[in-house]
Order: structure tokens, then C-alpha cells, then sequence
């Protein structure tokens, strides 16, 4: 991907806490316009490279560029230009949802009775019109999230950071705030990076990804592309008279990847053109029954384990 | 078209620059002017100001009544006597402004806008200064007005030129210190009573320190321990009164000037969009 499409770059950006806490690891890479995830597990550095990007934490070495401009140099027109949703609760305390809404706006520059007028419109747009009127203290969970969002809309950004937006919704709230998401990436023409360690939250609305691992950018690129076999990724479920374990550490020595997945499956990657047999024959050395083998696709799970070497 | 047919748009108006701490200002006073209990302590806030006009019509009006006349001693006392609001306004309205902010995760929010962390905290202390000015230099200003507008002439006015500057320069002063003070201790917290209470125990307890240090030394000289006593000396020297402590004014100064520059330290480490603990 090219400088010239990207609405974020970072150059060699390394963030140290501390003395010697490397949140971020010289990380260079780019983030394209429409909508991108960025994706790790906890503490993989994604919300130091957000927080780095709206200025809150000054890099210790490095350069970033934040829609053609310098982060370090003209961090305020930035900000005029992008919209944030914090992790965790955040809002202005004593007011309600339009005041709220309304108030930053204003502190974005719009003139109040824009900000008013645009306070109701995307109030109406996350889905809280009908409590716009109530105090933000009383809202439940789902509704500070939809409330954060709303704030970071007031002022139409370019560009937004989402950091976890579906933390603590339901079901049924987690997917109306993911459809808003996609929504806006793709048909109101917001582009969007959404920080997630929700591989299904990052699946749904993006279409590229950047994925994090301890500080550093494990894997980057199109999700369709990375998700391209580079080799047979096989389900398994298994029978072992030892340990599990001891069957994993043969097939990865081997140069297989494989991973557990929540339904008790083993999700195993052949590199190149190598097929089934190659596993029933690493089986048959441990003495493991292969109960089911099924041929499956890359999912990003895949894309995410491979990357950040997850067993 | 209703507003909830319309979706998300996309804007194409104004965009103001550089003036995000006067929406600041202007939200939190407006927010404060829609409190009732507020205005009734603004209201008892000015009745000083009505007792002195009073004072200000009789002297004009009646020459029995000469012991009244006005002096520049008594817009000092004016000052002196509006201290208490000015403590209660302080600790009622400042101890809040950045604690609930930051129990709130607001700070987040403010400094995702466009605006520098030196705006935030100018917007915040401009709430504060500005319902202190209307309690201490707007009546103050008010009464020179109506000492004149009673009087019918200029010739207080005329003597006591210096009482237009005196009365800005200490009220500036005065409110600029409690400001940055209080904000300072209510960027500390995320527990605005708690606050309250860390102000009030401080300005107590160096009033207290001065008391027991002034008994055993027998000297109003160590007078520059106490936060009160530096704007007490610094504002009699303003208004050109005998000074009531043995503390040379530049000490007093000094002290104050301390003062406002540890808050701006404070202030300038502890506003801040994230906080790190490493």
C-alpha cells in the first residue's frame, strides 16, 4: 500500500513507559483509508499506538503522520479532523445526551446551534434518540458505548479510532454497534480503525488489518489476501493415549502450525501443496487415533494465530 | 424532514479555531447560572455591595452621616469582608472542576478535540475567575460608580485616582491565586469533597501555624507562612493602607508568586489525556 492512499503512518515509532516498559517496538506500517483493524491480544500496544496518535503519549523515537500530517508538529488540526472512542467509560459528567453531544461539538468548532442540530442527528444515528434528554450517568453499559461513539460523530471526522467499541454489550447491542460501524465505513465514507482483540468484531466491518503482538506489528495487508491458503488448513479432533501436548510440539516440529480452537477442534496449516497424509503419517509415529479430518478454509483466526505464533 | 429520518450526514459548515476554552467558560457558567442554590449564594454574595451603597447615599446625603464618607480603607475592607464568599465559592465550585473530570474519563474526551491542554485549563480556571470577579471586582468597580453618581461629583473619584487600578490589580491577584490554587488541588483528586476539604484544612492550618508561630515569637514577621496573610499584605499595599504584618511586601509577593507557579507545575503534570503508571 502506497503512502499516498494511507490516512496513517508510522515510522520506526517506538513508545517506552517507564524506563524499560517497550510498549511499542520501532513499528513502521500504514493504515489505508476506509476501515482497518487493528488487531492483538491485551497489552499487544494498540491502544499505546492509538493514544500516540492523538498525542497523549509522546514517542520516544519515531515519526507519525495522521492524514498527510505530522502528529508531533500540528497535533491540534489533527484532533479537528479525527474522531475518538475511548476504551473505557468516558464522558462529561452532569449533563445529558444532547448537551453532552452538543458541548463537543462545539469544542470541535462547530457553531452551537450546528452542534446542537448535529447532536440530534447522530444521537437519533447511534440509536439513543429516544433517551437523548436523559442524564449520561444513568446510562447502562451498552448506551455509554453508543454515547461515546456519538461524540467522536458529532463533528464528522475524516478519520475515527474506535478502541474496543463493543466492550461489555450484549449480543444484540454488539451487533447493531458493529453494523454502525460498518455502516460508516463503507457507505458514509468515514474511515475508521478499530482497535479490537474480537477477531469476529474486526472480520465483520474491516477490510484490512493490522495485526499487534508484544509492541510490534506481526502481520499486515488486506484480510482477503492473508486469508489466501498458502498451504491446507485441515479440522481435527483427536484421540491420544499421552499428552496432547507432546502430539502438537511433533506436528509443529515438523513445520506445521496448528492451534485448539473453543470447540474442542484442532485447527492444524500444511504449508505448501502437502496434504492429509503427511498428518495421518506424524499420527501414526505418536500413536494418536484421528478420529475426524475435514479440509477447512483460512479464517482470520488463522491469519492471527500464524501471526502472532499462538499454539 | 425529521431529524431521525435523516441518519448520519456529513457536515459541511463553519469550523471555528482557537476559541475551544471559551466554550468551556461559557457551558460551565451557563451550567452553574441554571443552579438555584448557586444564585442564592451569588445574591447574599452582594449584600455587602447594598449595605455600602447605603452607606455611600447617607454620606452623601446627609452631613450627619460624615463619619461614613468613603476612604480608600473602606474598598479594602470591602475586599477583606468578601473574602468568606470567595472561600465558599472556591471550595463549592473549584474543588469540582477538574476532579469530576477526571472520575468521569473526561479529560479523554476533552483532549481528543481540538484543543491544547493550556485551553482546557484556562477554559476551567476561566469558570472560576469569572463568577470570583463578579463577586469581588464587578461590585467592587459598582460602588466607586455610586459614590460618585450619589456624590454628584468626581472629587473622591479625582483623589483616590489610583482605586480604579488598586481594585483590578488586587482583585486579579486575589482571584488568580485561589484559582490556580484550588484547581491545582482539584486536578489532584478524582473526589471533589475530598478536595474541598484538602483546601480548606490547608488555608486552616496555615492560618493556625501563623497564629502559634506569631504567640511564641511574639511577631507578626513569620506572617508570610499563611496563604491569607501574603494577599492580606499584598492588597494593603495595593489600596496604599498601613501594612498589618512586619513582613516586607516582596516576601509576600514572593510567596504568592510560589504559590501560583507550584499550581501551574501541578497542573501542567497532572492534566494530561492518559495517565501512565510505570
Amino acid at each position: 500500500m502506497s503512502d499516498a492512499e494511507a490516512v496513517v503512518s508510522l515510522e520506526n515509532v517506538t513508545v517506552v513507559y517507564g524506563r524499560s516498559n517497550r510498549a511499542l517496538s520501532d513499528v513502521t506500517t500504514t493504515f489505508v483509508r476506509g476501515a482497518v483493524g487493528l488487531l492483538g491480544p491485551n497489552g499487544a500496544g494498540k491502544s499505546t499506538m492509538i493514544k500516540s496518535l492523538l498525542g497523549f503519549v509522546v514517542p520516544t523515537h519515531g515519526r507519525m503522520r495522521v492524514l498527510g500530517l505530522d502528529v508531533a508538529a500540528s497535533p491540534v488540526e489533527i484532533r479537528a479532523r479525527i474522531g475518538y472512542m475511548p476504551e473505557n467509560d468516558a464522558h462529561i459528567p452532569g449533563l445529558n445526551a444532547v448537551s453532552f453531544v452538543g458541548y463537543c461539538g462545539e469544542l470541535a468548532g462547530l457553531p452551537r446551534a450546528d452542534a446542537i442540530q448535529r447532536a440530534h442527528e447522530v444521537l437519533f444515528y447511534v440509536g439513543l434518540g429516544e433517551a437523548r434528554y436523559r442524564n449520561v450517568d444513568t446510562y447502562s453499559t451498552g448506551m455509554k458505548q453508543r454515547i461515546k461513539l456519538a461524540q467522536a460523530l458529532v463533528h464528522d471526522p475524516d478519520l475515527l479510532f474506535l478502541d474496543e467499541p463493543t466492550n461489555g454489550m450484549d449480543p444484540r447491542g454488539r451487533d447493531e454497534m458493529l453494523e454502525l460501524v460498518r455502516d460508516l465505513a463503507h457507505n458514509k465514507g468515514v474511515s475508521l480503525i478499530l482497535s479490537s482483540h474480537l477477531l469476529p468484531d474486526v472480520e465483520y466491518t474491516c477490510d484490512h488489518v493490522v495485526v499487534m503482538d508484544k509492541g510490534r506489528v506481526a502481520t499486515a495487508g488486506s484480510i482477503e489476501a492473508l486469508k489466501q491458503p498458502r498451504g491446507r488448513v485441515y479440522e481435527l479432533r483427536v484421540k491420544t493415549p499421552g499428552d496432547l501436548e507432546t502430539f502438537f510440539d511433533r506436528l509443529r516440529a515438523a513445520g506445521l502450525d496448528c492451534h485448539a480452537t473453543d470447540d474442542d477442534v484442532v485447527r492444524v496449516f500444511v504449508p505448501g501443496d502437502g496434504g492429509a497424509r503427511k498428518l495421518f503419517e506424524l499420527a501414526a509415529a505418536e500413536r494418536v487415533q484421528v478420529r475426524h479430518l475435514r479440509p477447512s478454509v483460512p479464517t482470520l483466526e488463522d491469519v492471527f494465530a500464524h501471526a502472532v505464533g499462538e499454539p | 424532514m425529521p431529524i431521525h429520518d435523516q441518519g448520519y450526514r456529513r457536515y459541511g459548515g463553519d469550523r471555528a479555531r482557537g476559541r475551544a476554552w471559551l466554550v468551556i467558560v461559557t457551558t460551565g457558567v451557563r451550567a452553574m447560572l441554571g443552579n438555584r442554590r448557586w444564585i442564592v449564594l451569588m445574591g447574599a454574595s452582594w449584600i455587602q455591595f447594598l449595605v455600602r451603597a447605603v452607606q455611600f447615599y447617607l454620606a452623601a446625603n446627609f452631613s450627619q452621616a460624615g463619619m461614613l464618607n468613603p476612604t480608600a480603607a473602606t474598598f479594602r475592607d470591602f475586599f477583606d469582608k468578601q473574602d468568606i464568599f470567595v472561600f465558599i465559592m472556591t471550595v463549592t465550585l473549584g474543588s469540582s472542576l477538574i476532579a469530576q473530570d477526571r472520575r468521569a474519563n473526561a479529560l479523554q474526551i476533552y483532549l481528543s478535540k481540538p484543543l491544547t491542554r493550556a485551553e482546557y485549563i484556562f477554559g476551567k480556571l476561566g469558570i472560576l475567575v469569572t463568577f470570583l470577579l463578579l463577586i469581588t471586582w464587578v461590585p467592587a468597580i459598582l460602588l466607586l460608580v455610586v459614590e460618585v453618581v450619589f456624590a454628584g461629583n468626581f472629587t473622591f473619584l479625582q483623589a483616590n485616582a489610583y482605586l480604579f487600578p488598586a481594585i483590578t490589580v488586587f482583585a486579579l491577584v486575589e482571584v488568580v491565586m485561589v484559582s490556580t490554587s484550588m484547581l491545582a488541588l482539584s486536578s489532584l483528586s478524582t473526589n471533589s469533597r475530598f478536595v474541598g476539604i484538602l483546601y480548606t484544612a490547608l488555608i486552616f492550618f496555615s492560618n493556625a501555624l501563623y497564629g502559634v508561630l506569631r504567640a511564641v515569637t511574639g511577631s507578626s514577621m513569620v506572617s508570610w507562612i499563611s496563604f491569607g496573610n501574603n494577599l492580606a499584605q499584598i492588597g494593603d499595599l495595593i489600596f496604599r493602607v498601613p501594612l498589618r504584618y512586619q513582613t516586607p511586601w516582596p516576601i509576600a509577593l514572593v510567596m504568592i508568586v510560589v504559590l501560583v507557579s507550584v499550581s501551574a507545575l501541578v497542573l501542567e503534570r497532572r492534566v494530561r489525556g492518559v495517565e501512565i503508571v510505570a
